[in-house]
């Protein structure tokens, strides 16, 4: 069992005016086994979120604390938070000229695992992976995100989710950019990965498109940098229904 | 400030060809086709040396010959080549018959035992002729001259230079490249070595349909200066350039310069163009200089384009490996490596792709990769 426990969490980008605070107070706790979504208006700081939790540098954490399973994930560099447990699908992955899918998946397992797989075994294990995300084996060759379209970039983290078996996955708008089918496809993916590790799954999304196919257990609606309500399932069908406004309008001070 | 004024010249071809040293000026910083160049470092090569030896070639199929009995048709364009021929006592030259398929590479020593060379070599691709070529330009000393490169009708030539060997010492090369009708010429040069390394390369198309692709990578350490001049004359029509540079400056005082002038003329109707530059700023204190020039007289073109551009890591690119758990060692060695490997799997040969890419990662100290080829 693992937890990701977020307290009273703060903070603020740097931009040409000065500091900026995006996270205004968040309060959440992820436990293995259980899947929360995230909901909320663009610019309501939820991919911040994800950013922070990660370790981006452009963030900086002004109060609160993150912990997983008790060890103080903001002490630790980025690296060290992947390699402690830590998993971001990101909404725009980057593109990395000239190093083969390939290779960055070999070289990051190697991390995530603390040793090389065996080559042969591996290629067998890529191999079959990718063809779970119905991805042609020719991926393997092209080089990291350069040309891909949305869909198989997210197909692509998908795939690592899977291959580096986090204890906490945090997807950030992993539905956005996807048509019915390449959803689905990567939605049966992250279930997949769900069932099989037992992982906590963070999931932030704009549209409730995605919980169709992934079924949250808690709904969390995010305005103003912190969570104002927390619900089941159901919060989902409220939000799709009558939207954000209630939220965004009523601004507790 | 001067009271005369001088318009630079819209023509980006050279001005003066003479096989007469006397008939160049001695550069200086403040000639436009200098300014980027060390010349206090390039001085050797300004007045000849009577005690100057010839860099020799040797390799299968190589002939060396008496400079007095090779007939070549380039007309030196600046002062270290118009001396350098004056000068040089024999020639390497390798002829690639007509028809002729060659599988395997053919590898070129080039050498010296002097502290100063004049250098030679001719490369004569007959026409339909398949061939790859690997130069080794190994500097123990300070070498001048050229390198020519014809490449006859329909044939297709690989040339791989690799320029290596000690930071104390200099190279001046003229790398003129004749392209003849539906040739294709693919170069890559590779600088990673010498002191003060200044090459320039120039096409020219002698008949329509011809391609030629410039490859390029180096390293430049504290010390070394790097400099690629590329020159490309379209003047025949439905001719293709491609032209792709790529440096890292490894520490402080390092410098580069890029040099990629393109001229599209009048009749050179259907050209296809393009040339960029990337440059990876390693440490604080290096200097990188890139600057592009196109020059347009016609615009019944098929494409032109150009691209420069010089920059630190990109944060995103070293985020992203890092949030899947690599250190941010291993980060930049893989962004460092796959910005090489790049430029250099467009050579079209994988062996010397490779080849190439170990000296690079041994250079940089980086730890090499097994290759996934499956």
């Amino acid at each position: 069992m693992s937890a990701l426990v977020i307290t009273d969490l703060h903070a603020q980008v740097q931009t040409d005016t000065g500091p900026k605070d995006i996270l205004r107070g968040v309060t959440l706790t992820i436990d293995s086994g259980l899947t929360h979504a995230i909901m909320g208006p663009n610019g309501s700081g939820k991919s911040t979120l994800a950013y922070v939790i990660a370790g981006h540098p452009r963030y900086t954490v002004t109060s609160g604390s993150i912990t997983l399973d008790g060890v103080d994930v903001l002490a630790m560099s980025v690296d060290e938070r992947a390699r402690a447990g830590l998993f971001l699908a990101m909404q725009y992955p980057v593109e990395v000229p000239g190093v083969s899918v390939a290779n960055f998946l070999r070289t990051a397992v190697t991390a995530a695992r603390g040793e090389a797989p065996k080559l042969r075994l591996w290629i067998k294990e890529m191999k079959e992976a990718m063809a779970d995300l119905q991805m042609d084996s020719s991926f393997a060759e092209r080089n990291l995100n350069e040309g891909f379209s949305g869909g198989e970039k997210k197909r692509l983290e998908i795939l690592q989710l899977g291959l580096l078996r986090p204890k906490i996955a945090i997807l950030d708008e992993t539905d956005s950019g996807l048509d019915v089918d390449a959803l689905r496809v990567v939605s049966e993916g992250v279930n997949r990965f769900r069932e099989a590790t037992g992982a906590g799954t963070l999931l932030i999304t704009h549209y409730t498109r995605i919980l169709r196919y992934i079924t949250p257990d808690v709904v969390h609606v995010f305005s103003d940098g912190r969570i104002v309500e927390t619900g089941g399932p159901e919060l989902a069908d409220i939000l799709e229904a009558d939207g954000y406004e209630r939220f965004t309008t009523v601004k507790t001070a | 400030m001067s009271a005369v004024t001088i318009t630079p010249p819209m023509d980006l071809a050279p001005r003066v060809h003479s096989l007469d040293p006397d008939a160049f000026s001695v550069p200086t910083a403040r000639d436009e086709e200098w300014r980027f160049s060390p010349v206090d470092r390039l001085k050797h090569f300004f007045i000849a040396d009577p005690a100057a030896g010839f860099v020799t070639a040797t390799g299968a199929g190589i002939n060396l010959v008496p400079m007095a009995e090779v007939a070549s048709s380039w007309i030196p364009i600046d002062l270290p080549s118009a001396i350098a021929r004056a000068h040089v006592s024999k020639a390497g030259v390798l002829e690639i018959p007509a028809q002729a398929q060659w599988t395997e590479p053919v590898i070129v020593d080039l050498t010296t035992t002097a502290a100063n060379s004049y250098q030679h070599l001719e490369i004569v691709a007959g026409h339909f002729s398949v061939a790859t070529v690997v130069v080794r330009q190994t500097l123990t000393g300070n070498v001048s001259g050229a390198i020519i490169i014809n490449v006859g009708d329909g044939a297709q030539l690989r040339v791989i230079t690799v320029v290596e060997g000690e930071f104390s010492t200099a190279l001046a090369l003229q790398m003129p490249i004749i392209v003849g009708r539906d040739a294709t010429f693919t170069g890559a040069l590779a600088t990673l070595g010498g002191g003060a390394v200044r090459v320039q390369s120039s096409v020219k198309y002698s008949a329509p349909g011809g391609r030629a692709e410039l490859f390029g990578v180096f390293l430049a350490d504290a010390d070394q200066h790097v400099e690629n001049r590329i020159f490309v004359n379209h003047d025949q029509p439905h001719c293709v350039s491609e032209v792709l540079f790529k440096g890292a400056l490894l520490n402080p005082g390092a410098r580069s310069a890029w040099i990629g002038d393109v001229l599209v003329r009048k009749d050179a109707i259907g050209t296809e163009t393009h040339q960029a530059n990337r440059n990876l700023l390693l440490s604080e204190g290096s200097r990188a200089d890139s600057v592009p020039n196109l020059e347009l007289e016609t615009g019944d073109i098929v494409r032109a384009g150009h691209a420069s551009a010089t920059g630190r890591f990109d944060d995103e690119q070293l985020f992203y490996l890092q949030s899947r758990g690599l250190s941010l060692d291993e980060a930049r060695q893989l962004v460092v490596r796959g910005f090489f490997a790049d430029v250099l799997g467009r050579i079209g040969d994988t062996q010397w792709r490779d080849e190439l890419l170990l000296k690079i990662s041994d250079r940089l100290g980086i730890t090499p990769m097994e290759e996934i080829d499956e």
